[in-house]
Formats: structure tokens, sequence, C-alpha cells
């Protein structure tokens, strides 16, 4: 007897899945119209999506990029057949205040060297946010940097920024030969000193004697001529720049065994961050010249970069702490047991984990402050938001709303959500599980 | 030398910094005083008690510009706190909400909720006070917009609620038969009166509420030696509301609603728009974050958890309530607390609309109006410092109790 | 003297470690600017353009003191100042002169320490309801919602006056006028008040002026004028003059077109001592002959600067009124130049 039963020798080939579940149509069952709940937070929102938008479009799309007075825009808007006042928008006034905007009142000539000072910025970040990506050799430019920033903005001569920068190189030279001579308590001391003498006493002669004997320099603007997103940046970029070293110190200050050291540290970082801002603005437009010598009287852009250094250094110290604390307790053990000593341990071992580690933290906290700096505008400084009250004053513009603000947030949002787009990479990146 | 002996070294070195302290401290007063001296204005907080001579909107003590200083910078403190703990509450909710529709499989609304995120975050929130009070201003009706045959607005919830641009009218309880008040530190800057139908009020839900205790209690105990849990949720209902009832009835409880006359609105609780503005724009914004931290630390619980849960049989919302919330809500409160203190600080950016919290009267008005920076700058940081302080401590000490125990 | 300090790493070339307790005019004179510190924008009298050129009838004063002293009109740093801040920023040197739009009060002047060195505008609290309303006088405004600009002293004759009248009202207080006008417009707010000029020129920015009438009540004299500190009265003193030359200008006739001729000698000995061809007014002031004729030569007198920023032909549209000269029933009255 022949089994005559069929066995099917090849597979059937793949089928087609069904039509509701595949192509667009699946995915949107799957991911849009899953249940009952879903279909309708679907359909809400998509109406919510609708009616902003069409709210908002209409708007931005006017024929108004020429426009040189608000009256104008009303006129242009009226013969293209938009309805009323809130038909359209009036682009003519960021036609002709975007440069100021961006800039502020910064000599028009001048305007490459911010942006020099910024792309260069981007350089100078590069090998410690890149590290694997750019030559190391490039560190030196970083470690110049900080001096070649501020020369750039405020200009002037360059014998400034070189007198501030041989201050570090005297403190070190002090700090080596006394160390190699005595010990490396009494270099730090006297690398700190030698430094501070420099600075405080001689470099003011030195440069002066430099710049009579070879006057090299460019043109000085004075800060008051800083404003726009030039100024909120600035003033960022220099708190935040600041106020990493004080972070550093008010950090290990708080995790320090000295009490008395640590409720300083404790103090002055509480303090800070239990106070809003616009009080710490307050005290550099109205108190600051009373805390100081009778007859100091510097302006009030460096007054509010003070302020703010010692704002953000609080938040950093707390960053920091974050760091130091999320770092193991075999990398203390482990430098003790090499026979470092505290500083060396530091600077060695503890520190560069720890502000790796921190980089997110300290992301964010320029994040916060360069959206902090808008508060400027309440003392009377004109950054972006200043300056839109300011080009609200004018004849022309008088009665102007959304077309600013708008232009600002979107500038903003542009800058804040790379910012925060980047720390996440970074976040991810340094995530390399050695805990 | 000290420095070089391990025995002194510590103590040396704090002497030295609390000397450096010290010195830094006494050149600051030093020089203050000196200024002071040469600008011919010593500290003197006597302005406190002239009068204020300007006028407060939105206020929840009684209030006129014959009032003091004092008393103008107490009206602020109060609207400080008011704006505080609105705008935490509805930050908390808000961020709950939005953090866990961002982790929800609605494609369109998890990016939606990501756009809000990123949208909020990314601008300041200066720009965001001011933006909002733009849009109540332009988008919402004037009061003379109800007025007329064919009004082209109109109240809603049955003539109850107007929202115009000048802000939200909503009913006021009235009693007629009162308690009257008690007035307290009668006459001085800091008077202040309470209600006694309010006192009664909350000492009569109060009591409801240690009943209905009692009762759960009572239940719990049923159920752990026989099983069987009696059902009590209508007694536990009524021995809160009938006596509520009883007492509201009793005290000629009935709602006052705003009517449009003359100029504005009358009658009713009138929140302004500055308050709405401010209050939408610092829950917005906070919320943003807060959804970020709800997010974040419903994903720090690993899915076994769900998963071990649903294997006890559990339905899904009682996993939520019984087995993830409570594990997140220990990764999620410290986060929230200094979000709340952000907000609180954000909340001195109410000069922007016009809303009178401290900044706005002591660090605004009487600043200009006396000329005395100093004592109103150092007072305003005091007292902010005070609100941050408290919140934290009070938070902290939430921290700890739900903290994990460890055994 | 100025002499670069350096704060860590920091190098700021705007840093001027002096004495400011000398006096006010050698300070500018070896700074080579004036600063001069103005309003952060109000329409007609400071302003900013697209160049970041100031312009504006406070500006004018600034620009006016900058020449006489410094000889260059464009030798002024402006510096912008708040409600809250103005007063610290001249009290503290930070600033040489006041020109922002400020009262002259009995406290601004004993109290806080400033010495005002005259009054460039003559100006008074009103207040703008739009048409619709019906309403013909401030008394009739009893219940209604006012927007009132903060910082100033509008918040206080604003109080006084309905507590007078025994009206009550409800305060809308707002920073900056922009935003006044935005609320005012959307029916925010019923009434919008600040100083009539101010209302003035807002009114002529909207789309319909003529839909918005200003009262006739004016609540508060505020006399506006430019300030210095107290107790240099040198610095006083220029400041107080060349405000002065620009009012005595106009009244003499002497104008930024015909300056240059009148300045060759004229019958009118009045004039040639203000220009400088007689006399020694200059020197006394420690100036120069020429301080006024500059001041004058750099916007034009009193009354040009005024057409020119403010006046009738302007979007702001304001009539002299009160600042007309008291030969035509103004107030305007400059001392003599003798």
């Amino acid at each position: 007897m022949s089994d005559v039963s069929f066995v099917r020798t090849e597979m059937l080939p793949e089928k087609a899945p069904p039509v509701t579940s595949a192509g667009a149509i699946g995915w949107m069952r799957e991911n849009l119209f899953s249940g009952w709940f879903n279909t309708a937070l679907t359909l809400v929102s998509l109406v919510v999506i609708l009616y902003v938008l069409s709210a908002i479009v209409p708007w931005v799309l006017s024929p108004t990029w020429s426009g040189t007075s608000l009256n104008e825009c009303r006129e242009m808007l009226a013969a293209a057949g938009h309805n009323g006042g809130h038909g359209g928008a009036c682009w003519g006034v960021i036609r002709e205040r975007w440069i100021q905007l961006l800039f502020g009142f910064y000599p028009s000539e001048l305007y490459w060297r911010p942006i020099a000072a910024f792309i260069l910025l981007a350089v100078a970040l590069a090998p410690i946010l890149f590290s694997d990506k750019v030559p190391g050799k490039l560190i030196w430019f970083s470690a110049a940097y900080p001096f070649i920033f501020p020369w750039l903005l405020w200009g002037g001569t360059v014998w400034g920024p070189i007198a501030a920068a041989a201050g570090f190189g005297i403190g070190f030279v002090v700090y080596r030969i006394l160390s190699d001579a005595v010990s490396s308590l009494a270099g730090m001391i006297g690398g700190l000193v030698a430094a501070l003498i420099w600075w405080l006493a001689l470099s003011g002669l030195a440069v002066s004697a430099l710049e009579s004997i070879l006057p090299i320099g460019i043109e000085a603007v004075e800060s008051r001529k800083f404003g726009g997103f030039m100024l909120s940046i600035t003033i960022g970029i220099v708190a935040i720049a600041c106020s990493l070293p004080l972070g550093v110190v008010l950090a290990l200050g708080r995790q320090s065994d000295l009490l008395i050291v640590k409720y300083l540290c404790v103090g002055f970082i509480e303090f800070i961050r239990g106070v809003p801002l616009i009080t710490l603005l307050f005290v550099a437009s109205t108190l600051l010249n009373i805390f100081m010598p009778p007859g100091t009287n510097f302006d009030i852009i460096l007054r509010v970069l003070i302020m703010v250094t010692l704002f953000a250094s609080a938040y950093m110290a707390e960053v920091i702490r974050g760091g130091l604390a999320a770092l193991p307790k075999g990398q203390y053990e482990g430098a003790d047991s090499l026979g470092l000593d505290y500083w060396q341990s530091q600077r060695l071992i503890i520190m560069p984990q720890a502000l790796k580690i921190s980089i997110p933290g300290i992301v964010s906290t320029f994040i916060g402050v360069f959206k902090d700096t808008t508060l400027v505008s309440i003392i009377g400084l004109l950054d972006p938001l200043g300056l839109s009250n300011a080009i609200r004053a004018d004849a022309n513009w008088n009665g102007i709303v959304w077309e600013l603000y708008g232009f600002i947030a979107l500038l903003f949002f542009v800058f804040c959500f790379g910012m925060s787009r980047y720390s996440m990479y970074l976040e991810r990146k340094l995530q390399t599980g050695h805990r | 030398m000290l420095l070089y002996d391990t025995r002194y070294r510590s103590a040396t070195i704090q002497v030295i910094a609390l000397i450096f302290f010290m010195l830094l401290a006494a050149w600051l007063i030093n020089n203050t005083a000196q200024n002071l001296a040469e600008l011919g204005k010593p500290i003197d907080f006597g302005f406190f008690s002239e009068p204020a001579s300007y006028d407060i909107n939105q206020r929840l003590l009684d209030y006129n510009s014959r009032d003091t200083h004092l008393r103008a910078a107490l009206i602020g403190l109060l609207n400080t706190l008011v704006v505080a703990v609105l705008g935490c509450a509805t930050a908390t909710i808000l961020g709950v909400i939005i953090g866990v529709l961002r982790l929800s499989h609605n494609w369109l609304i998890g990016r939606l909720m990501t756009v809000y995120v990123e949208m909020f975050r990314n601008v300041p929130v200066l720009l965001w006070i001011v933006f909002i009070m733009a849009i109540l201003i332009e988008t919402l009706p004037a009061p003379r917009a109800f007025r007329g045959e064919d009004p082209a607005a109109s109240m809603l919830l049955g003539d109850t609620v107007a929202l115009t641009n000048r802000g939200v009218y909503i009913p006021e309880p009235l009693f007629s038969r009162s308690l009257g008040d008690v007035h307290m530190l009668g006459g001085s800057g800091l008077r202040f009166d309470i209600s006694l139908d309010l006192i009664l009020l909350l000492v009569v839900l109060g009591g409801g509420l240690w009943v209905s205790r009692r009762i759960k209690r009572r239940a719990d105990r049923i159920q752990e030696s026989t099983g069987v849990r009696p059902t009590t949720w209508y007694l536990r209902l009524g021995v809160i509301v009938v006596p509520l009832a009883i007492v509201l009835t009793v005290l000629g409880f009935h709602l006052g609603y705003p009517a449009l006359k003359g100029f504005n609105f009358q009658g009713g609780t009138h929140l302004r728009n500055s308050l709405i503005a401010l209050w939408l724009a610092l829950s917005l914004y906070t919320a943003a974050f807060v959804a970020e931290i709800v997010r974040s630390g419903i994903m720090a619980i690993s899915k076994g958890q769900t998963e071990a849960a649903s294997a006890l049989g559990l339905r899904s919302n009682r996993i939520m309530s019984l087995v993830i919330l409570p594990q997140a809500l220990r990764v999620i409160v410290p986060p929230l607390i200094s979000q709340y203190l952000n907000l609180t600080k954000n909340s001195s950016l109410a000069i922007a609309v016009g809303y009178m919290d401290i900044t706005g009267t002591l660090g605004g008005i009487t600043m200009n109006q006396t000329g005395r920076e100093l004592e109103c700058v150092l007072l305003l940081m005091l007292v902010y410092l005070v609100i941050s302080l408290s919140i934290s401590t009070v938070m902290n000490w939430y921290n700890e109790s739900v903290k994990l125990k460890e055994r | 003297m100025k002499k670069s300090v350096f704060f860590g790493a920091l190098t700021v070339a705007g840093l001027a470690a002096g004495a400011a307790a000398a006096g006010t005019m050698d300070d500018v004179k070896a700074r080579g600017k004036l600063n001069c510190g103005v309003t952060t924008g109000l329409v007609g009298f400071a302003a900013p353009d697209a160049n970041g050129e100031w312009n504006g009838f406070d500006v004018a004063v600034c620009r006016a003191v900058a020449a006489a002293v410094l000889g260059d009109q464009n030798a002024v740093e402006f510096v912008p100042t708040t409600g809250k801040t103005r007063f610290t920023a001249l009290a503290s040197g930070e600033i040489d002169m006041l020109a922002r739009n400020t009262t002259w009060t009995f406290s601004r002047d004993v109290d806080l320490k400033f010495e005002f060195v005259g009054v460039n505008y003559y100006d008074g609290q009103g207040f703008m309801v739009p048409k619709s309303l019906g309403v013909s006088s401030a008394k009739e405004l009893d219940g209604a919602t006012v927007c009132i600009q903060t910082g100033t002293t509008t918040e206080l004759n604003l109080a006084d006056f309905f507590r007078s009248n025994n009206i009550s009202y409800e305060p809308v207080p707002i920073e900056t006028n922009a935003e006044a006008q935005q609320q005012y417009l959307a029916g925010a707010c019923d009434v919008y008040t600040t100083d009539a000029s101010g209302l003035a020129a807002t009114r002529a920015t909207f789309e319909t002026p003529g839909d918005h009438v200003i009262l006739p009540e004016i609540i508060s004299k505020e006399p506006l004028g430019p300030l210095v500190r107290h107790g240099d009265n040198e610095w006083g003193d220029i400041a107080r003059w060349s405000l002065n030359a620009l009012i005595a200008a106009e009244e003499y006739g002497v104008t930024s077109a015909n300056i240059e001729e009148l300045a060759k000698g004229t019958n009118n000995p009045e004039i040639n001592r203000l220009l400088g061809t007689e006399g020694t007014l200059g020197e006394m002031l420690g100036l120069d002959k020429e301080w006024a004729k500059r001041a004058i030569a750099a916007n034009g007198n009193y009354g040009e600067i005024f057409a020119k920023n403010i006046g009738e032909n302007t979007p702001v549209g304001l009539a002299r009124g009160l600042n007309a000269q008291w030969t035509n029933g103004g107030l305007l009255y400059a001392p003599p130049f003798r």
C-alpha cells in the first residue's frame, strides 16, 4: 500500500499582511487609533493642531517684508486683502531691525569681531567637547581663548590680555620654583600672591609701558554698545566661564571636612540659590557701587556680569557636587592608596572625571543662565527684550507686538534647543558604564 | 609652623578662612557705611510707617492708598505666596499629565507633548509671561463686548463666570447669616480679619474627616480579622457632607454672581489677568520641566515591577497607584523641590505684567518713591530667602517621609 | 585718568576707576564723552533708530550740553535707565546728567540730593478714553479700570485724585508705554493715564486716533527737566545755562540757520553776550566763548528742537501750550544772559 498522502516540499511564499495592519493604515491603527480613548485623543489633538495652524499660518504669510512703518504695513495688508489690524504680520520691523536685535549698538564695521569671537569659541570648545575628533594640540588654543574672547569683543590694546595671561604664567613659575625649593604648599601660596601682586599692582604699569613702546591694538568698544543677542550670549558665556572655577572651589568647600570652610560655602550657595536673579540684578544696578570703596565706578554691564557670575557659580557648585558624588568611592581610595595628597588627587584623578560627568549639567546651567539674561531688560539694559521696547518707542513701529516677540522667541528657541540636543548627545556618549 | 603639623593644620586653615571672610565682610560694611554717609542716606526703616500713597488692585487683605509701606509690602508678600502656591499646584498636575502622555503609545500625542515640552523649556520664562499676557489681552473680549442687546460675548456656565481681558470673574461665597469677623491687630500695618464662618466650616470639615478616618480604620480591622471588607463609603461620605450641608444652610450660604455694572463687572471674585497670565505662564513653563522629571521617574522603574505586579493579578490602574508611583515618587520628589523653588523665584517676574507681588511693591514702587534702595533690596532678598528655605525644609521633610526606609 | 584693571582673566576696557568726587566737568572733559541718562524708549523724547543713533527731545538736551562742553554734539554716551535705576545711576556717578522726563519734586530735589537745572517740558497728568465710552470728565470715571505706567509719580497722583474726589477705580500698573498702549487698545482698561505729552504721542500712533479723546482734567503739575547731582555747582551751572541758552535763543530769534551770521556780531547786546562776541560769560562757566553758540547750533534752539521731535508736524503732534515762550503766553522764561 503506497502512501499517497501529499507532502509539501517547498515553503509557501509569505503572504502580504492584511491591509489593515500594514503600511500607512496599519501604522495609523497601531499608533493613532488603537482603542476609543486613543482615537479620541488623536482627534482632539488634530483639531487643536489645525486650529493653531489656521490662526498662525495666514498671519505669518504676509507680504509686508518691505514695509518701513506700521502704517505702511497696514496699507500693504489692506491692499493685499488681509482683513483688519491682526490680519497679518508686519515683517518690515524685522527687516529693518534684525541686525540691531543681534548686535545691539556695536559699530557695524566691527561686526566681524563678535562673529569671530563666537566662531573661535566653537574651535576652543572642540578639544573639550569632541575630544575624539580633533587634534589634541588644539587644547593650547582653548587655554589662550579666555584672553582672546574679551579682547575681540571689547578691543583695546593687545597688551591688556597678554598681561592678564602673564599673571598666570608668573604665578605658575613662582609655584614651580618655590615648590621645588621649599614645599608645594608654600609654592601655591607664593604663586597666588605673586599673581595677585602682578595683576593688582604691576600689570597696569607694564601695559602702559608696553603700549607706549609698541602700540598694537584694535579699536576699543565700550560695553554700553553691547546689546541684543550679543549681550545675552556674552553674559551667558562670561558668567559660565568665570563661574566654573568658582563653582569647583565652592563644591570642594562644601564637601570639605573643615567645618568653617564648609559652612561658609553652604551659606553662600544656599543664599544665592534662595533669592531670585532679579534681586541680584537690583543689587547690580543699585547697590554694588555702594558696597565698593567710595569713588569706584564700573559700568553696568560689568556689574551685571559680576552678579550673574556669582549667581551661576552657586548653581555650578551644585552641578559639580553632583559630579563628585557620582564618582565611585574607589576612585578616592585609589588616589589615597597611590600616596597622592589632597590637591594632587583632585587635580589628577577626581576633578577630570567629575567635570566630565558634569558636562551635561554644566550645559543645562548655561542654557538656564542664557535664558535668564532676558531679565536684564528689567534693569534697563538693551538685551533683545529691552531692545524690543526701544524699537516700539520709535514712532514708526509703535504698536508692534507679536513680530518682535516671535522673532526673539524663535532665536532663543533655536539656540537653547540646539544646546539641549547637544547635551543629550553628550550624556549618551558619556554613559560608558564604568560605575 | 602650624600649617605643617597635621594636628593643627585644619584648625589653622579654618581660622585663616574665617579671618579672610571677616575681613571681607568688614571691608564691605565699611565701604557701605562710608558711601551712605557720603550720600547722606543712613540706613533707616522709618519709611515703613509712612503712607504708601499708591493703590494695589489684586489683594487678599483690605488696603488703601493711605496705608503704610509696610502694609503694601505685606499685601505684596501674600500675592507672591498666592501665585507660588497656585503655580506649584497647577504645574504639578499639568506636568504629571504631560509626562505620562509623553510616554503614550499614541504617536501623535507623544509628539505633541514633546513639542510642548521643548517649546516651553527653550524659551525664556519672561518671554512666556509677556506672551501669555498679550494673548489674554488680545483674544479675550473686553467687558464692553458683554453689553447691549446682542452682545458679542456672553458669560459662561449659566451666567456665573465671565472671561474678560481684564481677568476672570467667578462667583463668590456669601453668607446671609454670617457670624462676622474677628479683627486681629486692629489698626496696625499687619492687621487682618479672620472670618468666623470659615473657621466654623473648617472645624466641621475637620471633624467629619476625623470620623471618616475612624470608620476606615474600623473597616480595615474587620477586613484583617475576617477577610471581608464592610461597605462603608456612603457612611464615610455622609459624615463629611451632612454636617457641612447643615452648617452651610444655617449660615445662609449662597453665591454672589458677577454682573456687568458701569465700566466693569461687579460682585463675584475678580482674578486679574495679570495674576492669570503669571499663573498660567509659570505653570505651563514649570510643567514642561516637571513633565520631564515625571517621565524619567517613571522610566527609572524597571519593567519587572510592572510585570510582577500584573503577575499578582493587580489591575493596571492599581499597578500605577500601588507599585509604580510610590517608587517613582522617590526619584521625582527631589528635583521637583527645586522646580517649586524655581517657580517661586520666577514669580518675581510679576513686575513684567504689573502683578503687585513683593518685588512690585517693596522692590518696585516703594523703592522708587522712597529712594531707599539698600533697605528695600536687602529686605526683599531676605523675604525670598525665608520663603525658599521654608519650601525646601517642608519638601525635604516630605522627601524623608517617602524615602525608601532601608532596614 | 583711565587705567586698565584686571579681574581675573576678564579684561574690560570700559572700566574706569577714578575719583568721582572730582569736578564732573573735569571728568567729562578727561573722558571726552558726556554720559547722559535717558529713557529706554519713549516716542518723541528718546529712542534709538535702526543705526543705534539716539533721537528725541530729551536727547537733544544732552547733545546741547555735550556741544557746549566738548564741542561735539556726538560726544555723548546715552545710558538707558528705567524708573528704578535712574536715580542710583546719577547718584553713583555712572551718568553725569539725567534727561529722562523726570518730574521736579521737593523730595527728589531735597531728600534724594539732586539738583534740577530747569524745566524743558511743562507737563501734567491727563486721561485718555475711547470716544465710544461717552465720558467727558474724569469725575465720571467711577469704577473704571485705569492703566498706569509705574515707576513714576503717576500712580501717586492718580491715587490722590480718585481719593480726594471720593470715587473708586481699579489700577492696572504697567511697566512700559508700549504695553500700556496695547492693553488700552484691546479694552483691558477703560482709561489710560500718564503725562499729557505721552498721551498725545501714544494717540498719534493709533490706527484711528479720532476714536479717542483726551479728557480736559489735568490732575497734576509735572515740570520735567534735566537733573544733576547735588553739590557740584559748576557742573549744575553748565547744564542749567545750556538749557537756558536754548530757550533764550528762541526768544531772541537765534536759529541754527542764522546763528553763523549772528555770531559775527549784532546790534542786540544780549545776543552778542549769548553768542560770545561780547562779554566773558563762557569763561565764567569755565568754558570758552562759543559754548552757547555750539549748544544752539547742535540741534537748533528750543523751538526748533520742539518742532523737530514732538511738535505739531511730527507724529507726536504736541502743541506748544504751556511750553511757549513767556512772550507768547507760555511759561518758558530764560533768565537774562548778563
